[in-house]
């Protein structure tokens, strides 16, 4: 591509596609077309339909799969492939439960080859910042749903990435619990500048987190809308404002699921 | 039978008992019922005693059975009857020499059968050299090995050893491959954005992620171990319990088989013990029991 290189965006996506399993009967196309830049330090929520290949677009992103039109950047160089500076969060708890709370949180520190003593300190301090320093020699199995999050998070943090990619990470948590997370969420987000790439199809979580919210369309996904939110936080869902957007981003959403719906009817059984 | 079904269910509602006593009672009850029922079948003159002479017979006369048992000495031209150890030592050395058989083919293979499914999986070259010969091997039946493990090793323990190996290094091979392809797609994603290798996400996540699978299919195969050495000993490759058998086959004492596989029952029921002892030590972050199970 005959343009610039982008120096200073956190994340940038040119004409970025993704077909799976081209060339065989089986091939669909998860994206299509995806133009985005995500600032240092900015907080962007994707919004979309079940299966709409937003986490497609996070795997991409983490270098885990390689898109198949396009390119990806990152502050200045393309992404060829994982690296410690993009830190993918899962929706499922992916702590390794043959490790103990703190070795999980010092694992990506082992692998970079530090010393015992650094990577307890550093997975000390970065259990201390969600909050979870005194469960370090715990068991993963021995604590709940919210706080294994807060630990894969700490196992990020320890990493010190410039952007945390997170795929639905509170979906599997219960409602209360979930928006007890998102204030946490933004204290370490806050704190740490890094940018945050957020997967959710909850409308919800959108407002209450994002920056940005990028809209995608179903199957294959494309991005229908980007709408910005300048509210102050912490944000008062009851607001006025956060109705409206509310409204609006169900507005959007409800084609992408009518058609999403009406497609999976069409399917022949 | 009221008394014996008594003692378990007083022992699961009493907290100050630890859980094995009511396991234990249980095994009892079904251990007995089944006795029970033999011995019924004998007083009912069902069940003949010169052929399937019941529990009380077999083990009336443990003594007279264990004289059997002196094997030491037994192929050896001349050797009387009451040559060698006594027959209650010569009871611990027939069945020490069969134990120590399934641990060796039990070790040797799952050594083996590890390295092997993990090389397939890291080197694609070596999965296409070996993968077909081992998927092609591995329904052959340890009995076909048998002429192969006396034409290569003669007779002796190295034979019996290797028939336990190749009876569990394809079917462990195959498993270990499955055990790999299952591990948890987010744990390698994860040590690959953290900057891990191949040697690193092998050595660091897959290996451990894969032990708790592993120990469950070295339980199945301990079974499979048993059988193979069984048929290496009883067709001549050596002196074990298995030889004891073919002896009594051989001059038609019921009894004494009865007897035999009394004692393997036993030897095989303290393995299963043993290793899920072990694997409880182990693996202690895998969840325990069958709970989801109890209440439907």
């Amino acid at each position: 591509m005959a343009s610039s290189v982008p120096a200073f965006d956190a994340v940038t996506c040119r004409g970025v596609g993704k077909v799976w399993a081209p060339g065989t009967p089986r091939a669909h196309e998860a994206l299509r077309d995806i133009d985005l830049a995500v600032a240092p330090g900015e907080f962007v929520v994707l919004l979309g339909p079940s299966g709409c290949g937003k986490s497609t677009l996070l795997y991409l992103i983490a270098g885990l799969q390689d898109a198949t039109m396009g390119e990806l950047w990152s502050f200045g160089g393309q992404v060829a492939g994982p690296s410690p500076d993009r830190s993918l969060i899962f929706q499922e708890t992916s702590l390794f439960p043959w490790l103990s709370v703190g070795q999980n949180v010092a694992f990506g520190l082992s692998i970079r080859g530090d010393m015992p003593d650094a990577r307890r300190a550093a997975a000390r301090e970065a259990l201390a910042r969600v909050g979870l320093a005194e469960a370090i020699d715990k068991r993963p199995d021995e604590l709940s749903g919210g706080m294994r999050q807060r630990v894969a998070v700490a196992r990020a943090l320890a990493m010190r990435p410039k952007v945390l990619l997170m795929d639905e990470p509170f979906a599997a948590l219960d409602v209360q619990t979930r928006s007890k997370m998102q204030d946490f969420l933004l204290d370490v987000w806050r704190a740490s500048a890094a940018s945050v790439l957020f997967v959710t199809h909850h409308i919800d979580e959108a407002v209450a987190l994002a920056d940005r919210v990028v809209v995608f369309t179903s199957r294959p996904g494309r991005i229908k809308a980007v709408v910005p939110i300048d509210m102050p936080r912490p944000r008062d869902p009851f607001s006025p404002a956060a109705e409206a957007l509310r409204r609006q981003l169900t507005g959007l959403l409800q084609d992408e699921v009518d058609r999403a719906f009406a497609e999976q009817e069409a399917l022949p059984a | 039978m009221s008394v014996a079904l008594n003692a378990p269910a007083m022992a699961l509602r009493r907290p100050s008992l630890p859980p094995w006593v009511g396991k234990l009672g249980w095994a009892v009850v079904s251990i007995g019922m089944f006795c029970a029922i033999w011995e019924a079948l004998w007083a009912a003159g069902l069940a003949d005693p010169r052929l399937l002479p019941p529990p009380h017979v077999f083990l009336g006369n443990i003594a007279g059975q264990a004289k059997f048992f002196n094997t030491v000495s037994r192929w050896q031209v001349g050797a009387g009857m009451d040559s060698g150890p006594p027959p209650a030592l010569a009871v611990v050395y027939t069945a020490g020499a069969t134990i120590g058989r399934v641990l060796s083919g039990l070790v040797i293979a799952s050594v083996l059968s590890v390295s092997l499914g993990v090389a397939i999986r890291y080197f694609l070259l070596f999965e296409r050299l070996t993968l077909p010969t081992i998927t092609l091997l591995a329904p052959v039946s340890p009995i076909a090995w048998l002429p192969v493990a006396i034409f290569m090793f003669g007779i002796g323990n190295r034979p019996a050893v290797f028939m336990v190996v190749v009876a569990l290094l394809f079917h462990m091979t195959l498993s270990t491959i499955a055990q790999i392809d299952g591990v948890n797609r987010n744990f390698i994603h994860v040590a690959r954005t953290m900057g891990a290798s191949k040697r690193q996400i092998y050595a660091r996540v897959i290996v451990p992620a894969i032990l708790p699978g592993m120990l469950l299919v070295l339980r199945m195969n301990l079974f499979a171990a048993w059988m193979a050495v069984l048929i290496a000993e009883s067709t001549g490759v050596g002196y074990g319990l298995g030889q004891v058998i073919m002896l009594a086959r051989n001059t038609f004492n019921p009894s004494l088989v009865f007897f035999t596989i009394a004692l393997i029952g036993v030897l095989g029921f303290a393995f299963d013990f043993a290793l899920r002892l072990l694997q409880n030590r182990l693996l202690y972050w895998v969840p325990k029991g069958s709970e989801a199970l109890r209440g439907l």
